[in-house]
């Protein structure tokens, strides 16, 4: 992929391997340009306005909390928190917004902290785990296990498990709203993805990133700020999944502690993993997982749309998954 | 680390657990009334004799340094398929449930050994896919069990006196204990954990051994699977979300390293019977009236006692590495 750093493919010898690596490499890409020449052929109505948005739309929280992943993972950590740092944003921000917290002065300052608190409070979630990896060095698994069982366990007591129904466009936008038609969410997305991708590429802290995943210790001896490092890294993770929340909350016009998020460590990984980012750290590629994502939903929006039912296209995902692993496996022998 | 340190971090890793369980049992017994009451020890062990089953291969599978994820929705297949086989008699639901349980492990090992895939993305694949197949089977909805043929009883029945799936749990945790303790597989186990490359050179079996663990964990999932088909009277294809974590949590709860190489299916035990005590004594504390906690609360409780459990470890770690 474009910003994979630090193993950069040797020097191009015959035109014969370079077909073979061509497809290793950008097996991804190849894969989603294919499910989009099939869905032409066979699926009707698909080369519509709505089903780009539609499809835009299903993977726009995946694709946002799959970013904070991949550079977790890029520094060969992981986090399962990220739903239910998703239910505690989502949980929290009706709160603040329907006044349920503390009086608010006015509806507009409800709306513009029902925004900052959630995220603020995700991201210091984030930061916590950061410091569990690397002060207590917990392995990260561990670590943000712990969020992973106690942190739905927060938003459900916040909310003591009831479901928050809202109507307010104004913070909806986020879910709901269009700039030129095209889903804000999708703008978002889009923003993220790029700055993202832009930072691994083109920063030193990208660099230090794959540095760290690549050999921890090494980095540390070159004078890389690992403690710091990884620590911002899971608190973009927990600032990312705090967006993803409000996300889902106002597309639903509803929190349901119980459900915002559910899953969605996997969906995220897994999307990292088919877009072709090492999952042992060293090796990413944020826009691979923006592929990833678009795969997995694409393939099962094709299933669905042809008339196979859901449970069938989750056994179709956990085939792509290995598939889309070992091809990467084999084109790093 | 040197040798004297390394016993003392693994002696209270392994003993803390008990400790910790002792005095949770000795809190509940002086503060509730019949909380040692035969009805509720025995409640307790029936329920949590699933999470055990489940515990016990997780607790194998993370000695080799590996992890299983796909225990949740490999207990809801063999829910479903033991629901599914239930009229046929206690046999067929049985083995069913034990067999979609195999199945699904054979597939993991399949992944993991032959494709040399990650066990975490192998084993997250066959969590989407077990998901995927017990739902088609059964339909989309839960299934409910046949209660002519007895089959119930595996989950409801006692047999002197002790709960069937206590017994079955029982059992099988004696049984885990003796293979990893006294055979050549169990010291094979231990030695992939400890260094992989190692156990392949020295000319054991790793590779068979690896794939006899995760079967072996599916197994037991399918196992965990027929009993919670039988306990609540129906198969459940949406049941078991969140079960691998929790059966990881106790794994680390009972002292057993994520790295590897170090464990005890004894104290792996202690921490399933600890993380379960603790949703136990809620109900208790509610029921005395003092205070109120939903049981949203059992999350947050466990999560900051999983907190507390691998503070504890990290620091001992550290101080283990600093006196090496």
């Amino acid at each position: 992929m474009a910003e994979s750093a630090t193993t950069l493919p040797p020097a191009h010898r015959t035109s014969r391997l370079d077909i073979g690596s061509l497809l290793t490499r950008h097996g991804a890409w190849i894969a989603l340009a294919l499910l989009i020449l099939v869905n032409l052929a066979i699926t009707p109505n698909f080369a519509t306005w709505q089903t780009l948005n539609v499809n835009l739309t299903q993977v726009c929280a995946i694709v946002i909390v799959g970013v904070g992943m991949t550079l977790v993972i890029a520094t060969g950590g992981i986090d399962l928190s990220v739903g239910a740092l998703m239910a505690i944003a989502g949980s929290l921000a009706p709160l603040i917004f329907l006044g349920k917290l503390f009086p608010l002065p006015h509806p507009a300052v409800g709306i513009a902290l029902a925004f900052v608190v959630p995220v603020v409070v995700a991201a210091a979630f984030g930061w916590f785990n950061g410091w569990l990896v690397t002060r207590l060095r917990i392995q990260p698994i561990i670590a943000t296990l712990v969020l992973f069982i106690a942190g739905r366990g927060i938003a459900q007591v916040l909310t003591n498990g009831n479901l928050q129904v809202f109507n307010l466009p104004n913070f909806q936008f986020i879910g709901l709203g269009r700039v030129f038609g095209i889903p804000f969410q999708a703008v978002l997305m889009i923003v993220i993805v790029a700055a993202a991708a832009w930072m691994l590429r083109r920063t030193v802290f990208g660099r230090q990133i794959l540095a760290i995943g690549g050999n921890e210790k090494a980095a540390r001896l070159s004078g890389i700020p690992v403690t710091s490092v990884k620590q911002r890294v899971y608190l973009i993770s927990g600032l990312l999944s705090g967006i993803a929340g409000l996300i889902v909350i106002a597309r639903n016009s509803a929190a349901d502690a119980n459900l915002v998020g559910l899953g969605m460590e996997l969906d995220a990984i897994a999307a990292v993993a088919v877009g072709g980012t090492l999952l042992t750290g060293g090796r990413a590629t944020v826009i691979g997982t923006l592929v990833g994502a678009l795969i997995i939903q694409l393939v099962r929006y094709t299933l669905l749309a042809n008339g196979v039912p859901d449970a069938a296209a989750l056994v179709a995902k956990a085939g792509i998954i290995v598939l889309a692993v070992w091809l990467q496996r084999q084109s790093h022998r | 680390m040197n040798n004297t340190t390394l016993k003392l971090f693994q002696g209270i890793g392994r003993y803390g657990v008990l400790l910790a369980l002792l005095a949770l049992i000795l809190f509940g017994w002086l503060r509730y009334e019949n909380f040692l009451g035969t009805f509720n020890v025995l409640s307790v062990l029936r329920y949590n004799s699933m999470f055990a089953l489940v515990a016990l291969g997780m607790c194998f599978v993370i000695i080799t340094g590996g992890i299983d994820l796909s225990v949740g929705s490999t207990a809801a297949l063999g829910s479903v398929v033991a629901a599914l086989l239930s009229p046929y008699g206690v046999v067929p639901g049985l083995l069913g449930g034990l067999a979609a349980g195999l199945a699904v492990g054979a597939c993991n090992a399949f992944i993991i050994t032959r494709l040399n895939i990650l066990p975490f993305i192998a084993t997250l694949a066959t969590m989407l896919a077990a998901s995927g197949c017990a739902l088609l089977l059964a339909g989309n909805q839960s299934v409910s069990v046949s209660y002519e043929s007895g089959f119930v009883e595996l989950g409801q029945g006692d047999f002197l006196g002790f709960p069937i799936p206590a017994w079955i749990a029982l059992i099988a945790y004696l049984l885990g204990s003796l293979v990893l303790n006294l055979t050549s597989f169990g010291r094979t186990v231990l030695a992939i954990g400890g260094n992989e490359d190692a156990t392949r050179l020295m000319g054991l079996p790793a590779q068979r051994v690896k794939a006899l663990v995760y079967l072996a964990s599916g197994g037991l999932a399918g196992l965990a699977g027929v009993i919670l088909a039988a306990q609540f009277g129906a198969g459940q294809p949406i049941e078991g979300v969140g079960w691998e974590l929790f059966a990881i949590a106790a794994v680390v709860v009972g002292g057993t390293l994520l790295t590897g190489g170090v464990g005890s299916v004894g104290s792996t035990l202690a921490g399933v019977l600890l993380l379960g005590l603790i949703f136990n004594i809620l109900n208790f504390e509610n029921g005395l009236g003092w205070i109120s906690l939903s049981a949203y609360w059992q999350s947050v409780i466990r999560g900051a006692f999983l907190l507390l459990v691998v503070a504890i470890q990290a620091r001992l770690s550290m101080r283990a590495e600093e006196a090496a």
